[in-house]
């Protein structure tokens, strides 16, 4: 086994996350926040830009920490909250509202899974001054579930259901994240993506073509499918 | 007679177990993965991840908050008389699918393909999903649950008998490869091939050979085993870890279930069960006693037969 805390630099910083901060953020470090942070994917992003809804907190005052989630968690009858596990979804999915959700709510990191694509990354983040994290693993509900000391509010729970919710959550020593994207726009998944392409044709040198093709999709396996 | 309140608890039972208590035989595989893993970076995944187990059993929570879309496998033994008949036991796996959401809690993460409706119970318009087999000459009911995510590692294609085995490994690299790039598939995965059948069967056979059969368990065709563990290698030679690193932890293991099939054709699936390969089954006996465990046990003798007459 390598031993890898050693090597990987580790950083801990307080949400709203200041521009010093984020400045400091290596491609590949782990981070973990305290503060709040707060839960947006489709339903919110459809509700906020296609809808014209107001957000319905104070962005960024309150956080400036967009997590692209839907915990495993319960509301009660008597309106208290059972969080268990808290995982991240894959952001490729929420491209095309990143530019104006940047713009309307001020977030500066992004949480999720599998990151965004280094376009997206160099067109939408660098000019927002955003980066990205990405959950590790990708599995690590509990870890997560046990850094959120409280639900401090629920919007649009009846509307969207619980998984689309907002949720707004006071997190403490939450993590562990690794930076994939940072100011300039560089991916670690981009990077790791290419040093494992150069591997790759090597692996189908002796297979023989197949008898059907496939229409209308990529041939090329350095592509990504995002 | 098996009292329906029985079959319901237990049914709700293995849904907390799958949720929260890894698979020792999967967690296992990730230790041994993640001591021989040269990079780093997919080596301090691999260390997460067993972290995460252990913290998931000690707090009594979900390891993984997309608990994925829960489902149940029945198989009956052919004496079992389950109180109120097969329509009361399908109940009774609706009915525990929405109390463990809530209690445990799950994700509801069942939605209208269409409307996006939520009930916030993971019940709707059929869901749970649930898939039933028998077995003779016992009078015991299994009851297994798989949480399983589902929208990246899946993959079908019909295959040709001319492109034999190098269309296998073909599809196999071309699917790991397209889902394994940013962990897209959450590797390392107990990966399911589905070989044969009807199209629909071939999606079921990989399904089911990846969610319920365990890490070191080979088919007891030694031709199959053998290509199972030629695969497998296949797949960890990719250079690819969890989360699309560089590394070599790509397959923790790999099951091959075959259906026999139309004569032009080959079908394929490819399916990966995740780095939470969640699943836990109950043996209900025919006195209401229960019986747990993480091996399904789903494949058997008579599951695989080939004969018209079924005989020991």
């Amino acid at each position: 086994m390598v031993a890898v805390d050693q090597r990987l630099q580790q950083v801990r910083f307080k949400v709203p996350a200041t521009p010093e901060d984020i400045a400091t953020l290596k491609i590949g470090s782990i981070v973990y926040l305290d503060g709040v942070i707060y839960t947006g994917r489709e339903g919110v992003y459809n509700r906020v830009i296609e809808q014209g809804e107001r957000i319905p907190l104070e962005l960024p005052a309150v956080s400036n920490v967009n997590f692209h989630c839907s915990p495993a968690a319960a509301i009660e009858p008597d309106g208290s909250y059972n969080v268990g596990g808290v995982t991240a979804t894959a952001s490729f999915r929420f491209s095309k509202w990143m530019g104006k959700w940047f713009e309307l709510s001020g977030a500066k990191i992004i949480i999720g899974k599998g990151g965004m694509s280094g376009q997206d990354y160099r067109d939408l983040f660098v000019p927002a001054g955003a980066i990205y994290l990405t959950t590790v693993g990708y599995g690590t509900g509990a870890l997560l579930g046990r850094g959120i000391k409280r639900v401090i509010d629920v919007f649009w729970a009846e509307e969207l259901g619980n998984a689309q919710a907002m949720w707004v959550f006071e997190v403490q020593n939450f993590g562990p994240f690794l930076v994939d994207s940072d100011l300039e726009g560089n991916s670690l998944f981009e990077q790791q993506g290419q040093l494992i392409n150069a591997n790759l044709e090597s692996l189908y040198a002796d297979l023989k073509p197949p008898a059907l093709s496939r229409f209308g999709e990529t041939d090329n396996r350095k592509d990504e499918l995002i | 007679m098996i009292p329906y309140d029985c079959i319901e608890q237990a049914a709700f039972n293995i849904m907390e177990r799958a949720a929260i208590d890894i698979p020792e035989d999967y967690r296992q595989s990730i230790v041994e993965l993640a001591d021989t893993e040269q990079s780093e970076l997919s080596c301090f995944v691999l260390k997460t991840m067993i972290e995460n187990y252990g913290a998931a059993t000690a707090d009594r929570r979900p390891m993984c908050a997309d608990t994925g879309l829960p489902r149940y496998y029945v198989k009956v033994g052919n004496d079992a008389r389950p109180e109120g008949g097969f329509i009361a036991l399908e109940k009774a796996l609706r009915s525990a699918t929405a109390r463990a959401t809530h209690d445990i809690p799950l994700r509801p993460n069942r939605v209208h393909p269409l409307w996006r409706t939520d009930l916030n119970n993971n019940v709707g318009i059929n869901a749970p999903e649930i898939d039933w087999s028998f077995e003779p000459d016992v009078d015991w009911i299994d009851l297994t649950t798989v949480h399983k995510g589902g929208l990246f590692g899946t993959d079908y294609r019909m295959l040709f008998p001319g492109d034999g085995i190098d269309g296998i490994k073909r599809f196999l690299l071309d699917a790991l490869i397209a889902f394994g790039k940013r962990g897209l598939a959450c590797q390392p995965a107990i990966v399911g091939v589905g070989l044969g059948g009807s199209k629909d069967a071939c999606m079921v056979l990989g399904k089911q050979a990846a969610c319920l059969r365990i890490v070191g368990d080979r088919h007891p065709d030694p031709k199959i085993a053998k290509l199972e563990m030629e695969l497998k290698d296949l797949g960890n030679s990719i250079g690819m870890g969890p989360m699309g690193f560089v590394g070599s932890s790509m397959v923790a293991d790999l099951h091959i279930e075959v259906g026999y099939t139309h004569t032009g054709g080959m079908p394929m699936s490819v399916h990966t069960f995740c780095l939470a390969s969640r699943r836990a089954t109950v043996r209900i006996h025919a006195d209401g006693h229960l019986e747990y465990r993480t091996d399904p046990q789903w494949f058997s003798k008579y599951s695989r037969r080939e004969t018209v007459e079924w005989s020991q």
